[in-house]
């Protein structure tokens, strides 16, 4: 196989299916950070995502089952990150090292007996009209509903954080919470409703992995993608649009590496693997310059008497 | 309903006890895990804490406990300095991985050559690797503010992908029938991290183990940088005043951290270990997370948690070859530690009181 022999649009088509787990996780990521806090724990959170959702589709022959379950998971997981962050007022950082290794041995063990199994067929929605358009169509057009899903959560997101007065209060919490619990809103009860978001959309983007995008269960199969959409809201500046555009970007690095190891170039498969999170260090250390983007309060512990 | 007062300081004798009660916690639930699983919960507890130590075969798990205690404390002693400081390594799996290929990457260009500095230098090659890998988020951090968070994390994925080219590739063992991974470096004598008491487990990694604890314990309590640590992680704005230089901090904090990663995992790819694998890395640089919060992230503690994590490991093995119990079961164990411990250290901080009626 020659470079030449890679066909540009299945590559964007599969383009769109890399980004849309990182742009799953990294929008509820958005909305958590948005809020003032720092959950580190997408990996674990994803991952459990992944298993759910696998097994109860498995287990039940739905697919739509399955990421339901996953997104219960994903939440369920980030219920414990909130009590020991809200209530407990536990460390973030360390809270969400805690809840990424704890989803990792939590996912292994619930996982047994399911590798090497098939999960039920996702179905593929082609737009009528629009999945005709030369080029176009067949790359955006004819996904499965999860990619679109994925997107209308992107946009929503963007529209209640900019128009609503929850986005509005959402932001208020984030960017001073003195002031917003000064001003009678319920700090706590907002941000546990956050990170309950972050979780469920954690999960989901951990189901599109194991059911749709690879689609089998391994241990660990996520991969670091949860840290990578982690990266990815620091590259957006906490812009809805621009974890959109991320997502992209990192999705494009990883198929075309993929594609590069299978045409057999010259570089070695270690090396083009590598090359995803290399790119996500490069791009922190562009990004990172400009933090004007970052909520205020983000990873401060809030506690009324203060 | 409870509410929360704040202590005006943190209760001494809660510091000292909530990792007991962590430790207590995490074993009902983690029976009540195994009682699930269709285990015994009291033998599976007793088969983990137990047996490693005072069954009839402890003799030959005993060992053990010091040659998987020694990478855990070394390297949770590094992250804790950091930790204290605010600075959060999570890499060390990386640093771990680098500081094991430059350390068996020298033995392996002297091969087969017989000198006693070929070892002395591995060690210095080893802290090396480490360091510089550590390096790499210290000074994107000094130098452009980039989280070291995420940077030291994905490190580690790119760290794992060169160690599988090391061993498919350059380290390869020329005489290995095509096997991926290099030639044992406990059939070189001049390489070998070898028992310093046969039979004992005793290899040079415990004692630098044991060093690193001394030496964090006298800078921590004695010494100006030390004081300037703790100082910087419990009032960053004092630090500031103070005349702290974040910036030298950040790079004293990751560099030692990585350097001793990287001995560590010289340590083991010299000694038990003895190559370098695809595989050679099983996950010493995450638990050390668990071990330095466990520890409270002073040199003493994390001594005796590295012992009680060293054990879950020997324990968890027994379980899972006596019991089937299986290995995804000790890693979730692992991880419910961490979380029980930063939930009841509340108690440090806080005062639990019954609430009071809200008004309006």
């Amino acid at each position: 196989m020659e470079i030449s022999s890679i066909n540009p649009i299945l590559l964007l088509a599969s383009l769109i299916v890399a980004a849309t787990p990182l742009l799953l996780a990294a929008i509820g990521e958005l909305v958590v950070e948005k809020s003032g806090v720092l959950n580190l724990g997408v990996e674990g959170m994803m991952i459990t995502g992944a298993i759910c959702g696998f097994a109860i589709s498995v287990n039940t022959g739905s697919p739509v089952l399955g990421l339901l379950a996953a997104a219960v998971g994903g939440a369920t997981l980030s219920l414990l990150f909130a009590v020991l962050t809200q209530f407990a007022l536990a460390n973030q950082v360390a809270s969400g090292l805690a809840l990424t290794l704890f989803g990792l041995g939590l996912s292994a063990l619930l996982g047994q007996g399911y590798q090497g199994v098939k999960p039920p067929a996702f179905p593929h929605v082609d737009l009528p009209i629009l999945s005709k358009i030369p080029v176009l169509g067949p790359i955006l057009f004819t996904q499965d509903f999860v990619v679109y899903l994925a997107f209308f959560l992107t946009l929503g997101t963007w529209a209640v954080l900019k128009y609503t007065r929850a986005g509005l209060i959402l932001r208020a919490v984030g960017e001073n919470h003195d002031a917003a619990h000064a001003l009678g809103y319920k700090v706590v009860r907002i941000r546990v409703m956050a990170i309950l978001f972050g979780g469920a959309c954690a999960g989901l983007g951990g189901a599109y992995i194991s059911l749709i995008r690879v689609p089998q269960w391994t241990e660990g199969m996520t991969a670091g993608i949860g840290w990578i959409a982690l990266a990815l809201v620091v590259f957006a500046s906490w812009k809805p649009w621009r974890v959109l555009l991320g997502a992209c970007l990192f999705g494009g690095v990883n198929v075309l590496q993929l594609n590069l190891q299978a045409a057999g170039v010259a570089i070695p498969v270690e090396y083009l693997a590598m090359s995803p999170y290399l790119i996500t260090i490069l791009v922190l250390v562009i990004m990172s310059a400009d933090r004007s983007g970052a909520p205020a309060s983000l990873g401060r512990s809030f506690h009324a008497s203060n | 309903m409870l509410r929360l007062e704040k202590r005006p300081q943190p209760s001494q004798a809660w510091t000292y006890a909530t990792p007991l009660l962590a430790v207590i916690l995490t074993m009902l639930a983690g029976g009540a895990l195994f009682a699930f699983l269709g285990k015994d919960p009291l033998e599976a507890i007793r088969t983990i804490f137990w047996d490693p130590l005072f069954s009839e075969f402890a003799f030959y798990y005993r060992p053990q406990l010091l040659v998987k205690g020694a990478p855990l404390v070394l390297i949770a002693i590094g992250l804790s300095l950091g930790f204290r400081a605010g600075i959060w390594n999570i890499g060390a799996e990386g640093q771990y991985i680098m500081g094991a290929i430059c350390g068996a990457g020298v033995a392996l260009a002297f091969y087969p050559l017989e000198a006693w500095w070929i070892f002395p230098l591995m060690v210095v090659a080893g802290a090396f690797g480490g360091l510089i890998w550590a390096m790499i988020p210290a000074v994107l951090k000094v130098r452009f503010g980039t989280n070291e968070i995420l940077v030291s994390l994905m490190l580690v994925y790119v760290a794992e992908q060169f160690l599988a080219s090391m061993s498919l590739g350059l380290l390869k063992n020329p005489q290995g029938y095509g096997f991926p991974g290099s030639r044992n470096l406990q059939q070189y004598d001049s390489a070998h991290n070898a028992d310093l008491i046969d039979g004992s487990g005793m290899h040079w990694g415990v004692v630098a183990a044991l060093i690193a604890v001394i030496f964090a314990y006298i800078l921590l309590k004695r010494h100006l940088l030390g004081f300037h640590i703790r100082l910087t992680g419990e009032a960053p704005r004092a630090a500031r005043f103070a005349g702290v230089n974040p910036s030298r901090l950040i790079l004293f904090c990751l560099g030692t951290s990585g350097a001793l990663a990287g001995l560590a995992g010289l340590f083991e790819v010299a000694g038990p270990s003895g190559q370098i694998t695809i595989d050679f890395n099983v996950g010493y640089g995450f638990t050390a997370i668990i071990v330095a919060f466990l520890g409270r992230l002073h040199p003493v503690g994390i001594l005796m948690a590295g012992a009680l994590m060293a054990l879950t490991y020997i324990g968890g093995d027994i379980a899972q070859s006596k019991m089937g119990l299986p290995s995804a079961a000790i890693q979730l164990f692992q991880g419910m530690l961490l979380f029980f411990l930063l939930a009841v250290d509340v108690l440090t901080n806080f005062r639990i009181k019954p609430a009071k009626k809200e008004v309006a």
